[in-house]
């Protein structure tokens, strides 16, 4: 058994919040520039060169990539064999996020009811995902997701008979339907299986692999690849003004499901893919 | 093609704008995202008076990250325009002659823009870093208890958007899609 103070967890998650949002991981950078370097329309190029100089100016000013800092999602992989101590997990991560989006100069952008919409003006509540894994580490993943794409993202509950193209299908109609919205060039999530919520829950979670990093199952992976090459058929392009970067990759989960069901979730995410993780 | 133009917009320069011109702004501007949209919309319908004049004026729908000591703004790009298409129509025909955001528009939306010789811009979605140094003064206007919502009086100088629906009705993002099928 190892202990973890609940007040580390704070302190990470405050420092990953704003690093989030000043500073994309490495393979998204280098996914820009070679984007750059391969997009065909000049007005296209045009928009990648502002999205490169927009992500230097971020980090070097300190000033947020999007002023949609996004609400915090946040995925805890916790160890069997940690134990935690100090104040409950789940107001620490609050805490943190609390304290990164107060600090950080970030945005507050969540709302405490749904319906009667009442800024609560420090970005919190998160949303957590909990894990149990094998060890006694703790890996924190944030996730600051804005809405122009999350808007965009949809579930499919599709047929067994639907099969691989009925997935090929909604994927594409997710991105096509979100275009210009989601700020392209986008980072394409997909859960196919599970249930209803396990499916969406794969989607974004695949969002937080490397966009170089091609899934395990070969049958997928060549999928991923297909779909990808689809999309920039697509001309949507970079902002949605026209080219042949509308996508940087298509991540694809899967999870064994029901004999009567297909679902697929779709989770697009802009050029500003958000997600810095820890292991403590 | 590359233009420049002032802020408010006179008729005569919106009329000679067309769908994929790179046009950048100088002058003053407002920003307006959902909260402001809905309470601005109260008030018309009321038949009361608004904050601000949208005679001539360009909206900016854009809710900013805060400023860090010393500086003017934070990050501030655009936010998806189609959520403020209920309210537009009714914005145009009181005298708006321009808005800023990213995304399609419904097609209510592109009548009234032909309608009344408006035009619909989209700055780049998600470059708020490198579009807040096109702000040299930013006022908070109206509404202060909406936070990031609250109506601004931006001073913009140089601001780069590119015409998405011009005041024929053109749309860029139909247009790009079908030139890019046709071309490559
Ligand atoms: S979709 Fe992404 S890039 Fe676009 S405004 Fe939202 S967070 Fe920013």
């Amino acid at each position: 058994m190892r202990t973890i103070l609940t007040s580390v967890i704070t302190e990470n998650i405050k420092e990953m919040c704003v690093k989030a949002n000043h500073y994309l991981s490495e393979d998204m950078r280098s996914v820009l520039y070679q984007a750059r370097k391969e997009e065909k329309t000049s007005l296209g190029r045009q928009i990648l060169d502002q999205l490169e100089e927009n992500l230097q100016i971020a980090g070097e000013d300190m000033i947020p990539i999007c002023q949609d800092t996004g609400m915090a999602v946040v995925f805890m992989e916790i160890g069997q064999d940690v134990h935690f101590e100090g104040i409950l997990l789940e107001d620490a991560i609050n805490e943190g996020v609390r304290l990164g989006y107060k600090d950080g100069y970030l945005r507050k952008s969540v709302v405490r009811d749904p319906l009667i919409r009442e800024n609560t003006k420090d970005n919190t509540p998160a949303v957590i995902h909990y894990e149990i894994v094998p060890g006694d580490k703790v890996k924190i993943t944030v996730v600051p997701k804005g809405f122009g794409s999350e808007n965009m993202s949809r579930v499919f509950m599709l047929k067994p008979a639907d099969g691989i193209d009925g997935v090929k299908a909604a994927v594409l109609t997710a991105v096509t339907d979100a275009g210009p919205n989601a700020c392209p060039p986008m980072v394409v999530g997909v859960g196919v299986g599970g249930t209803f919520e396990k499916c969406a829950w794969m989607a974004k979670k695949a969002l937080t692999r490397p966009v170089d990093q091609r899934s395990g199952i070969p049958y997928v992976k060549e999928m991923e690849e297909e779909l990808l090459d689809k999309i920039n058929k697509t001309g949507i392009g970079p902002g949605g003004l026209g080219g042949s970067v509308t996508a940087f990759a298509v991540n694809i989960e899967t999870y064994p499901t029901h004999i009567a069901g297909l679902p697929v979730a779709v989770n697009i995410c802009c050029h500003v893919n958000r997600h810095v993780a820890r292991t403590l | 093609m590359d233009k420049y133009v002032k802020a408010p917009l006179c008729d005569e320069a919106v009329k000679g704008l067309r769908a994929g011109d790179y046009v950048y702004i100088t002058g003053t501007i407002y920003t307006a995202r959902d909260a402001a949209h809905k309470r601005m919309d109260e008030s018309l319908k009321k038949g009361e008076d608004l904050p601000i004049s949208l005679h001539g004026n360009i909206i900016y729908y854009m809710g900013p990250s805060p400023a860090r000591e010393g500086r003017i703004i934070g990050s501030a790009g655009p936010t998806t325009a189609s959520r403020m298409d209920k309210y537009t129509a009714g914005f145009l025909d009181n005298g708006l002659k321009g808005m800023i955001g990213k995304g399609r528009r419904s097609r209510e939306v592109v009548e009234s823009i032909k309608k009344n010789n408006a035009v619909y811009f989209a700055a780049v979605g998600g470059a708020g870093a490198l579009l807040s140094r096109s702000i040299i003064s930013s006022k908070i206007i109206a509404y202060d208890d909406l936070g990031t919502e609250a109506v601004r009086e931006l001073q913009v100088v140089n601001f780069p958007v590119i015409v998405v629906i011009d005041p024929e009705g053109n749309d860029l993002y139909e247009i790009a899609v079908k030139n890019f099928k046709e071309n490559i």
